[in-house]
């Protein structure tokens, strides 16, 4: 790392570089702390954090598709309880960003989990309205934007720390979801969540996945997340962190192209669980090469001619 | 205690037909040889083509001063059907040793493994010298090339098939009483179907004698991360196979 040409600053928070591992494929970055220089990461956003443990869903959680992948986990967690006990202390030596990715079951309990994580070791909160596994959390307030809004409102009441919303792409207007989480006061947006999806086997006739459906990642989503960062950035005054599919420094530079400011790695730390470091590595070497001097100079610079 | 993991790159070495849509594969690997315990396995990831996540495999042998690891597995779906096409030459990259193994600690164990449980046992048995007995089951004879590749390593072999085409007809669990009763063994290391192992537990159970199992699911990251093979434990908390296992005792992970 030379230079710094990768720090930057999104929503009051310092990163040492723009990427960032997208909640749900990262644990609690601990796991991966034998491949990934965590401190080098802009953040981790810590697996979904809900109330009170959750099992999650019975039955096979994941199934490999064209180029990515279904997943139906079901926000299995320990709860925000064992999270802030145990959990935290252990991922302070790392000194890393930790974005707690939270989800609730009502418009105030995310209030009370954005309060319980005002609290030292922790960067930004990251609400999930938009977890397409699980029946009682999220979806309605994904894809309603008054919703959307009234858990980004209750949030920042409860916190000091920077709101980050991640949004849901199973909406019909990316943008007015957007706008309306602005609106109500996010620091930042994050998109996007999987896409709603499912496989059936042709053998039993049954579903492959316990769930039925579940949310589709991968290289195979990448086209629809980075024309969704495309209009979001464009109609929002707040930074993006674009994410879906990114698995190369390629794919990421094409995200700040489109206008994110900083990028998340999901599926691909599966594939490679030093996928965040290429990526890293990758966009330095990019920046030196085109002679820019931070990667800020490369955000929604794309040329529409 | 964890293992030290690796991700890298691997040449195949060997790739050998064993039976039916069943494969054994050698690659060299002296880093993960070097390290691999029992019960261990890794994540295999296919270079290039359409096969995204990896696929997790026991391994069935490591062998240590020549820096290779086999993989006995038979194929599935498509990703163990696109390592069954690799040629040796072909690279592969693998994520491993991963998870925690068999107890090695013991001094005369009867291996119980249905058909391609069998393949971490192989490793197993071999690492025991011959201290270990082998009650093997399989659908049939065609499929019981198994009892030539354990017989330099145990001291005796019991098997059955489901069609009776070879030892025993029926399930080999059904063998277990029998072998237990003499009081000879002081565990039952298990690997195979879960109603196999099941079973096998309760009959060690049955004996006085403690049970390993080894688990099998669908995984992503083998790292603990991803959630996907989360299973309930007998205490109340969730276990995940990939990372807490895949061997666990009886107990643990049986009611």
């Amino acid at each position: 790392m030379n230079g710094g040409l990768l720090k930057t600053e999104l929503a009051g928070i310092s990163m040492n570089t723009p990427v960032l591992t997208a909640s749900g494929t990262f644990g609690f970055g601990e796991e991966f702390a034998e491949f990934v220089d965590l401190s080098l990461l802009g953040g981790v956003m810590v697996k979904g954090t809900t109330r009170k443990p959750r099992r999650g869903n019975a039955g096979v959680r994941i199934a490999e598709t064209p180029s990515g992948m279904l997943n139906c986990i079901g926000l299995e967690n320990p709860g925000v309880d064992v999270f802030l006990q145990e959990t935290l202390p252990r991922l302070m030596p790392y000194h890393m960003n930790v974005i707690v990715n939270i989800s609730g079951t009502t418009v105030e309990e995310y209030g009370v989990l954005a309060e319980m994580l005002d609290v030292p070791g922790v960067a930004a909160i990251e609400l999930n309205v938009s977890c397409p596994n699980v029946k009682d959390g999220g979806i309605v307030f994904g894809t309603d934007p008054k919703a959307a809004a009234s858990v980004v409102k209750a949030a920042k009441k409860w916190t000091k720390k920077p709101v980050i919303l991640k949004l849901s792409p199973n909406v019909t207007d990316i943008v007015l979801m957007a706008k309306a989480v602005e609106a109500a006061g996010a620091d930042a947006i994050s998109l996007i969540n999987t896409l709603l999806g499912m496989e059936i086997d042709i053998h039993t006739w049954r579903p492959t996945l316990g769930n039925i459906t579940g949310g589709l990642s991968g290289p195979c989503v990448k086209p629809v997340a980075l024309r969704m960062v495309w209009q979001v950035a464009q109609n929002v005054k707040v930074p993006v962190i674009g994410m879906g599919g990114i698995a190369s420094w390629q794919d990421a530079v094409e995200f700040f192209l489109a206008g994110a400011s900083a990028v998340a790695v999901g599926t691909a730390n599966f594939v490679n669980p030093h996928a965040a470091m290429d990526i890293i590595r990758g966009l330095e070497a990019y920046l030196q090469e085109k002679k820019l001097g931070s990667i800020r100079e490369l955000v929604g610079k794309m040329d529409c001619g | 205690m964890d293992l030290p993991k690796f991700s890298l790159d691997a040449e195949i070495l060997s790739q050998e037909q064993m039976a039916e849509n069943v494969y054994r594969m050698t690659v060299h690997c002296p880093q993960i040889a070097g390290v691999a315990q029992p019960g261990t396995f890794v994540q295999m990831r296919l270079l290039g083509g359409d096969v995204l996540l990896r696929r997790p495999l026991g391994i069935a042998e490591a062998e240590r001063e020549k820096g290779t690891l086999s993989f006995l597995y038979r194929v599935l779906g498509k990703g163990t059907a696109a390592f069954s096409r690799l040629r040796p030459g072909a690279q592969v990259n693998l994520l491993g040793p991963l998870g925690h193994g068999f107890c090695m600690d013991l001094h005369r164990p009867l291996l119980v493994g249905g058909g391609m449980g069998l393949s971490p046992l192989l490793f197993y048995a071999r690492c025991m010298e011959k201290r270990a007995d082998v009650l093997m089951g399989g659908r049939h004879a065609g499929e019981m090339f198994w009892t030539e590749l354990f017989k330099p390593y145990v001291s005796k072999s019991y098997l059955a098939t489901d069609d009776g085409s070879l030892g025993s007809k029926g399930f080999a669990v059904s063998l277990l009483p029998k072998l237990l009763e003499k009081g000879e063994y002081d565990a039952v290391i298990a690997c195979g179907p879960e109603i196999m192992m099941e079973r096998a537990a309760e009959m060690a159970k049955a004996a006085g004698i403690p049970c390993q199992v080894s688990l099998e699911k669908r995984m992503a990251c083998g790292l603990g991360a991803c959630l996907s093979c989360s299973v309930d434990a007998s205490d109340g908390t969730r276990k995940k196979v990939c990372k807490d296992g895949p061997v666990f005792w009886a107990e643990e992970v049986f009611p």
